[in-house]
């Protein structure tokens, strides 16, 4: 099939190495270096410390290597995190099902089906990308109120659903633009109908889009706060990032257990970017460029 | 979109052929309108709806707990009590201080990251993969562990001491260095007296405008966290530059610094552009990362309007005041996004 943005590579130009051995060569691997202990440096702090015994763990020793691996503060960390590490998961998964799904044949319908004004209906629509959440909140939880879905999980993929339909939807609608309309054109001419078109050449052709929308929804879904903390009240109900933060403030916990929670918070994005991160860079860009 | 020319068809489908060509497709673009309808309609109620009716409840009495909507008099005087505050007004001096600071380490240190790279060292792709990392964690992670490296106790202070770097200050008769970090409540390069000496109306500014010591390490931490998707961008930007260009570059005798500084970067004028509105948007909503890293600060250092409204929603309930702050924000968003919007539009 024709190469669209998604399925190309990350365009790379024809390798120009500096010659190993020269000057400026090392400089660059070493300022490369530098950057990446700077990168790093927080993860080493999360992990490292997570894994400290509080008993005799302290401040001045933060920089330290862990003395053995007894678990430190993981085992409390995993007990007090593992409900909402649950709620997260059960958010997270069908929120970003359903609004790759829409995205889908919204994307679909705006590239291929295109009608007088669906342009503008389309750019409107991106709009909700951008827009801080905080100018939503009272009639958005009014609205969740008045269905009775406020304080509970289904209010909360809900909301993501609905908010993620303008990124979900550019994404789809780039990845379909390029299929070539004489593809769509000859379908038509055969008999099939717009369904037809989806169902039989758009759907196949669409897994690797499925595939960046569905690690990138993922992400972001995961990563919310603000819905998080303002959509569910109750504790035990609440996303894990709003946990993680409830954790963090509370001073009878220990920091060392904080930074162990931080690392449970973070595992399933950081897994699926470090096994998927390909994936993961062409969502960031297609969602931030046209296609 | 030109109409299709119904071209005799060899299908097997029967009944396709059965409905003529043309009213099949006219139904067909019907089709297309009524199937978008549920999602955008829901859409569009999500976004321009609410958006109203948060602008009517800015314009409103609700200021308590008690909900009223009936419009306030003067209407406009929840937006005159905003901008009266002290702490909104650093609240938006603060915004703009991190956003400046921001995308200079965040677009800057992107630009580096993806020119070092673009010199396809050994281990280019772990470097690559290393540097949009954070990208991937949330703003609360990240502040909850930045937190910690800026507590003037341990961290970043702590290394001064371990490195040795104190201990030279010391031999050159310097004191040791301790900053306060996000403890630290002091304002520096204010500009109020001389603001005021140009244009004397500014003397109804409480805020002290300058630089917030606070403020500093949140945007380390924002720029930890988001200069890795500045890199990417330019990397796939430098990916588009023929080769071409760069060997006519080396063959006229250009050096490295040359071919970036006159060609390449220019070139990516376009990237710049898109990278700095993205990540400018970004700073004017930042709200996570400041409520698990540092809150409102000391004297307000390191609030931003994103807490702001929060605090007036959620804990005063002063709603109308909450509503008009959301509504600045998402005006400072618009000044941003709208233009950017309008010209994509262009090459649909």
């Amino acid at each position: 099939m024709a190469t669209t943005t998604l399925d190309r590579p990350l365009p790379v130009s024809a390798p120009r190495r500096k010659r190993r051995g020269s000057f400026g060569h090392y400089v660059v691997v070493a300022l490369l270096v530098m950057a990446m202990l700077f990168y790093l440096a927080p993860v080493y702090v999360m992990l490292a410390n997570g894994l400290k015994d509080k008993s005799y763990m302290t401040l001045a020793d933060m920089w330290k290597l862990p003395r053995d691996l007894s678990g430190g503060g993981f085992a409390f960390a995993w007990n007090a995190l593992k409900p909402n590490l649950w709620n997260s998961v059960s958010m997270a998964v069908p929120a970003t099902l359903f609004s790759s799904l829409f995205g889908a044949v919204n994307g679909y319908l705006f590239s291929k089906w295109k009608f007088r004004g669906s342009d503008i209906v389309f750019t409107l629509a991106l709009f909700g990308m951008f827009i801080p959440y905080q100018a939503i909140l009272i009639p958005m939880i009014e609205t969740l109120q008045r269905f009775n879905l406020y304080g509970t999980r289904g209010g909360l993929i809900l909301v993501h659903v609905i908010y993620g339909l303008p990124i979900t939807t550019l994404i789809f609608r780039n990845y379909f633009a390029n299929v070539p309309s004489e593809l769509v054109e000859a379908a038509r001419i055969d008999g099939a109908s717009l369904f037809g078109i989806f169902w039989r050449i758009m759907l196949p052709l669409s897994l690797p889009a499925f595939v960046v929308v569905g690690i990138f929804q993922f992400t972001n879904i995961w990563n919310d706060f603000l819905f998080g903390v303002t959509v569910v009240f109750s504790p035990s109900e609440q996303p894990i990032t709003v946990a993680l933060n409830n954790l963090s403030g509370t001073s009878s916990v220990d920091w060392t257990v904080v930074m162990a929670g931080a690392v449970v918070a973070a595992l399933p994005t950081a897994l699926i970017y470090v096994l998927l991160g390909r994936f993961f860079i062409r969502g960031l860009l297609a969602g931030s460029m046209k296609g | 979109m030109a109409t299709a020319t119904p071209l005799p068809t060899t299908s097997a489908d029967v009944r396709a052929r059965a409905v003529p060509q043309r009213r099949r497709f006219y139904l067909e673009r019907i089709l297309s309108p009524l199937l978008l309808s549920p999602s955008m309609i829901a859409l569009f109620v999500f976004v321009y709806g609410f958006i109203g009716f948060t602008v009517w409840v800015s314009l409103s009495n609700w200021g308590t707990n008690k909900r009223d909507l009936s419009p306030r008099q003067p209407l406009m005087e929840s937006y005159g009590d905003l901008f009266g505050q002290t702490r909104f007004q650093i609240d938006l001096r603060n915004t703009f201080i991190f956003t400046v600071i921001f995308l200079v380490l965040s677009v800057g240190g992107g630009l580096l990251l993806a020119i070092l790279l673009d010199r396809h060292v050994f281990g280019s792709g772990l470097f690559r993969s290393v540097f949009l990392f954070p990208y991937a964690l949330s703003f609360i992670t990240t502040g909850v562990v930045w937190r910690w490296i800026f507590n003037p106790e341990t961290g970043v202070n702590l290394l001064f001491e371990q490195l040795g770097i104190n201990w030279l200050l010391e031999r050159i008769g310097a004191g040791p260095l301790h900053p306060g970090w996000i403890t630290d409540p002091d304002v520096v390069f204010q500009v109020n007296g001389a603001l005021e000496r140009v244009l004397p109306f500014t003397s109804a500014i409480d805020a002290k405008l300058g630089i917030p010591i606070a403020l500093l390490p949140v945007t380390i931490a924002a720029a930890w966290q988001l200069s890795g998707f500045a890199m990417a961008m330019y990397l796939a930007g430098m990916g588009t530059i023929s080769q071409e260009v760069r060997e006519a570059a080396s063959l006229d005798g250009a050096t490295a610094w040359q071919l970036y500084r006159t060609i390449i970067i220019p070139l990516l004028r376009p990237i710049t552009i898109s990278t700095m509105i993205i990540l400018g948007h970004v700073s004017l909503k930042i709200f996570d990362l400041i409520f698990a890293m540092s809150g409102k600060g000391p004297g307000f250092a390191t609030d931003v309007p994103g807490i702001f409204v929060f605090d007036k929603m959620f804990g005063a309930q002063q709603y109308n005041l909450g509503a008009a702050a959301s509504i600045v924000m998402l005006l400072l968003v618009s000044a941003v996004i709208v233009p950017y919007l309008a010209r994509q539009m262009k090459e649909l």
